[in-house]
């Protein structure tokens, strides 16, 4: 036996995938979403029904251009070479207009260097890492989201208002997590130049020894504590720092740990007094903001979180630069993103020509229990264009000629 | 003091559910010779029922008892497990069950969230032991000290099973030569189920017990697998007071790790593998391997002997209408063509290792992704023209062989396995935590080819080129007399040796020419896809090239290329639909139920078959 079953299998395999892409409808927009559905399931799921109500309701209203708008959805599971595979099939035999998706940053990075080499427009919808505008940024790669950079800026001017001198930092030990601490300390140091970083820890991804930490962190005796921590890792951290005292008296800010996605599974357990960032969808009572969460929930019998905005706000950006460019071409497109602004349910957001960040911002706020929730009180929405770096230090982070 | 009492005492609760986990692993390893991949998902499901059982249940008691019928209910699951899709593949080549157990984590994971839906799920609080005791001013949580007081309970019980009853007896009997076991009449198939279920039950009981300290979430399968295989190596496989030792030296070293050195706690444990395999090879307390017990398992094997000149015509038709796809194929098409070669080109390394050379690696990803960084990272940081950092990943990934074969070749089976798994995990741990030069998990982006390679249709040329060029190379080299001396080092190792055949030598140059092929395929891959991930150093990488040898047939010349395009292609149309995984796991576990030569064994077993019966 030999090479020849290996050829018939590739070929066969081959004729296979290659008969459903001809049957194709003619009319409508299509879009390209990778996403991790399955290895995300928690995120990746309301994000998906946030993009599908907005779907539904821009074809309800006549589509877009005259046409109706279509998402196509792929598994990538996770693994950026995949992702890469799947977005040059959607281009090259599916024929989308563009593509979107992805959580992890590390995707994200992989489809925006393919669609800076191949040429297509990309809209990185939810993974935060800088340097997907930043260092490695490039023509044709949009960020919808509110960066890492631009959150942890709104968590460092919360800080610096505390009146801690002393921080402890935890963060996973990945690129987000460092990222996280990076622009935190480079925000703070700038508002309060005399704070001082006690300890730093750097728990492996959904492995923390959340007792070890706590501890590790008591002993430094910081006034503050600035956390990155997230899924099952901040529910084992939060847990044991409840039990062993560590949040007594103390400041601590947590980094999306207001977010419905981390919050609700902590139950009764959710800490209370931390100031985060996230999404009080709950405390939401007017204006587009009230409307989108009303719609989402008569839609879908449940409630929104913050992918869910996500997903909603990705489908009107694609929708407004669709019909700003009034065609399909990659090239139209991309000139459309540039200062695009669209209204959104957190109010009016702007993409940015100089670096093709979008203007979301964030709500900022306080964690309290209500009725056995975690929620967040006092909250308020911060404007992301106040957070970002001066116009000439984007440049210099930007590579030339991009 | 205080502090380091309470960081040990930390460390030691940790190592409880860990344990209880890595003892059901060792314990099922020392009988059965499985190496259970799934290990994780039988921690993982136990996680789930726990919860499920502690909501209905009340009080105290209703907590305690829901652990320990999380641990009965996940042991019923492995012995139905056991019975359905491992008892068909006992007679397999040796390690073919790991592709079974790779099909059963699959179906879990899909069946888990179809269940229990995609929200972590937060363990609830152990009754009356909410809060904490202050030891030397310490505060200690009251659960932690029960797990304390747990663990060595269960160790005792365990050890009391194994030493002093009947059962035990048979189990230790079995673990030293199962063949004698069963020439004494002893029933063979049913202490293999037994101790699968009673090993997968403390893998439940670990889920279950670990929950007031954390909770359930769909991916602590695979993050705990880890974990568990560092222990039961250091510690011995098969052996259970090594398990408890080690349990508890990588739980404590985690814990002051977090405090001294938080920057570097994942490269910590496996450096610690590393050095305890060199200076102890077989484990703190394990024994030797008696090697290839009697001779191997199942039916004599057929010599290899190169395709006669029929089969020599359809290869070169195939190879034909492969190359003349761009006449006929989309741009898309030659993509997924480059992908699935590239993958073959990868398998077949592993392939030429496995089938060929005897010798089972579970850290070949170490070169398939070290070849593709040292390019990544020529390109990245020295402006390195494309072309000679194409050139220099198989050389980099073929230097990276050299050096770890040459200190893994030291130990033989299954240790050897262990510890090419434990370099590759150190390699990747060091990508992924040196982010200042290899990006971490970020990756390093922007990595294309020169110019006159960036079309598709030369890329799919110069993929195939050089995929076929060096399948058919390896073919080559089975057929030469290194060849021959690699086989006869494979199937005797004495008689090779008194042949005058420098066995360790001619292994060493397997595993480097193999860690060359693989670091071709990673160079490959890097200018495909344009950026590259530490994911490509993963264990999963390195499982994928295994099961797919396995799938395809170790015992067959073409069986990584077949393997290789098979799990692509099926892989490739499966995950377009909502539930693939427990697809895909479900077709894995009826091809190797009903294939147990692999895909490429069984086909020729039926053509032989029809041969004989027409002659």
């Amino acid at each position: 036996m030999n090479r020849r079953t290996f050829t018939r299998f590739l070929i066969s395999g081959m004729v296979l995938i290659g008969l459903p892409l001809s049957a194709v409808a003619q009319e409508s927009i299509k879009i390209g979403e990778i996403n991790h559905y399955k290895r995300m399931a928690a995120f990746a799921e309301p994000y998906k029904k946030g993009i599908e109500l907005a779907i539904e309701e821009v074809n309800a209203a006549g589509g877009v251009l005259g046409r109706p708008l279509e998402f196509i959805f792929r598994d990538d599971q996770g693994k950026p070479g995949e992702a890469v595979k799947i977005a040059e099939e959607l281009i090259s035999s599916e024929g989308v207009a563009m593509i979107t998706g992805t959580i992890l940053s590390n995707v994200g990075l992989a489809i925006s260097s393919h669609a800076g080499e191949k040429e297509y427009v990309y809209l990185a919808a939810e993974p935060l890492a800088d340097s997907i505008v930043w260092a490695s940024g490039n023509k044709y790669t949009f960020r919808l989201r509110a960066s890492t950079f631009m959150q942890a800026a709104m968590l460092a001017e919360q800080a610096a208002a505390s009146g801690a001198k002393t921080y402890a930092t935890i963060a996973p030990n990945y690129a987000y997590g460092k990222d996280a601490v990076a622009a935190f300390k480079k925000n703070l140091l700038a508002l309060q130049p005399d704070a001082e970083f006690v300890t730093e820890q750097w728990p492996a991804l959904f492995k923390i020894d959340a007792g070890a930490e706590v501890q590790a962190i008591e002993r430094a005796k910081p006034d503050a504590i600035y956390n990155v921590t997230f899924g099952p890792d901040l529910a084992k951290f939060v847990r044991e720092g409840t039990d062993r005292g560590l949040f007594e008296g103390r400041t601590v800010l947590g980094l999306l740990s207001g977010e419905p996605e981390y919050l609700d599974p902590l139950g009764d357990e959710a800490p209370e007094g931390w100031i985060v960032t996230g999404y009080p969808w709950y405390d939401i009572s007017e204006g587009p903001g009230k409307v989108f969460v009303d719609a989402y929930q008569t839609r879908w019998n449940d409630y929104p979180r913050i992918g869910s905005l996500v997903g909603y706000m990705t489908v009107q950006s694609i929708q407004a630069a669709l019909e700003r460019a009034g065609s399909t071409e990659t090239e139209a497109i991309r000139d459309a993103f540039e200062d695009l602004s669209l209204d959104t349910p957190v109010g009016q957001i702007t993409f940015r020509s100089i670096d093709h960040q979008a203007t979301s911002g964030a709500f900022v706020g306080r964690t309290a229990l209500r009725d056995g929730k975690g929620i967040m009180v006092d909250w308020e929405y911060k404007d992301g264009a106040d957070y970002l770096p001066s116009d000439t230090e984007v440049m210099q982070l930007r590579p030339a000629g991009q | 003091m205080g502090f380091y009492v309470a960081q040990i005492l930390t460390g030691l609760a940790n190592a409880g559910a860990l344990f209880m986990v890595a003892s059901g692993l060792s314990l099922i390893f020392g009988v059965t010779r499985i190496v259970n991949f799934a290990h994780g998902s039988f921690y993982m499901i136990g996680a789930y029922i726990g919860y499920t059982l502690m909501q209905t249940l009340p009080g105290a008691i209703g907590f305690w008892s829901a652990i320990l019928l999380a641990g009965l209910a996940v042991g019923l699951v492995g012995l139905i497990v056991e019975v359905l899709v491992l008892r068909p593949v006992y007679k397999a080549p040796e390690l073919f069950q790991l592709v079974a157990t790779f099909g059963v984590i699959l179906v879990i994971q899909d069946l888990t969230l179809m269940i229990w839906g995609p929200e972590d799920l937060l363990g609830p609080r152990a009754p009356g032991l909410r809060g904490v005791v202050h030891i030397m001013g310490e505060p200690i949580p009251k659960y932690d000290i029960a797990l304390l007081v747990i663990t060595p309970f269960v160790a005792l019980g365990l050890w009391y099973v194994i030493a002093r009853t009947r059962i035990g007896i048979l189990v230790r009997a079995a673990t030293q030569d199962r063949e004698m076991v069963g020439a004494l009449g002893v029933n063979q198939a049913w202490l293999f189920t037994g101790v699968f279920a009673l090993g997968t039950a403390l893998a439940g009981l670990g889920g279950a017990l670990q929950l007031p300290k954390g909770g359930a979430d769909l991916l602590m399968d695979f993050n705990i697998l880890t974990a568990v295989f560092v222990v039961v190596v250091i510690g011995g496989m098969g052996s259970l007071p090594g398990a408890y030792l080690a349990a508890v030296i990588i739980s404590v070293v985690n814990v002051f790790g977090v405090t001294f050195l938080p920057q570097s706690t994942l490269v910590l444990i496996f450096l610690v593998m590393v050095l305890v395999l060199m200076i102890r090879p077989y484990g703190l307390l394990g024994r030797e391997e008696v090697a290839g017990e009697h001779g191997q398992v199942g039916e004599p094997e057929v010599p290899i002997q190169p395709a006669g000149r029929r089969s020599r015509a359809l290869v070169a038709v195939g190879l034909l209408v492969l190359a003349a796809l761009p006449l006929y194929g989309s741009s898309f098409i030659q993509v997924l063509a480059t992908d699935i070669m590239i993958f073959c080109l990868f398998a077949a390394s592993l392939h030429f290792l496995l089938g060929t050379g005897g010798l089972v690696s579970f850290g070949h990803a170490a070169y398939f992704g070290g070849g593709a960084y040292v390019a990544a990272l020529l390109i990245t940081h020295a402006q390195t023209p494309m072309e000679l950092a194409f050139l220099l990943a198989p050389i980099g990934a073929g230097l990276a062989a050299l050096i770890i074969g040459w200190i893994c070749l030291r130990l033989t089976g299954v240790y050897f396995a262990m510890l090419t798994l434990a370099f590759s995990q150190l390699l990747w741990s060091l990508v992924f935590q040196w982010g200042d030069v290899t990006g971490g998990d970020d990756g390093l982006v922007n990595i294309w080819p020169a110019d006159w390679l960036k079309p598709t249709t030369i890329y799919f040329y110069f993929s195939l080129i050089l995929c076929v060029g060096g399948i058919l190379l390896m073919r080559h080299i089975a057929h030469s007399p290194f060849g021959y001396s690699l086989r006869a080092a494979r199937d005797s190792e004495r008689r090779a040796e008194a042949t005058g055949i420098n066995t360790r030598h001619v292994r060493w140059m397997a595993f480097c020419f193999a860690g060359v092929l693989a670091g071709l395929a990673g160079g490959l891959f890097v200018f495909s896809k344009g950026s590259i991930f530490p994911n490509e150093l993963e264990i999963a990488r390195s499982f994928d090239a295994l099961i797919v040898v396995f799938l395809g047939g170790v015992k067959t010349l073409a069986g990584g290329v077949v393997g290789g395009a098979f799990f692509k292609g099926v892989e490739e149309i499966l995950t377009r639909f909502e539930y693939w995984r427990l697809a895909f796991g479900l077709l894995i576990i009826l091809v190797v139920t009903f294939a147990p030569q692999g895909i490429v064994g069984s086909i020729r077993k039926i053509f032989d078959r029809k041969v004989e019966t027409r002659s």
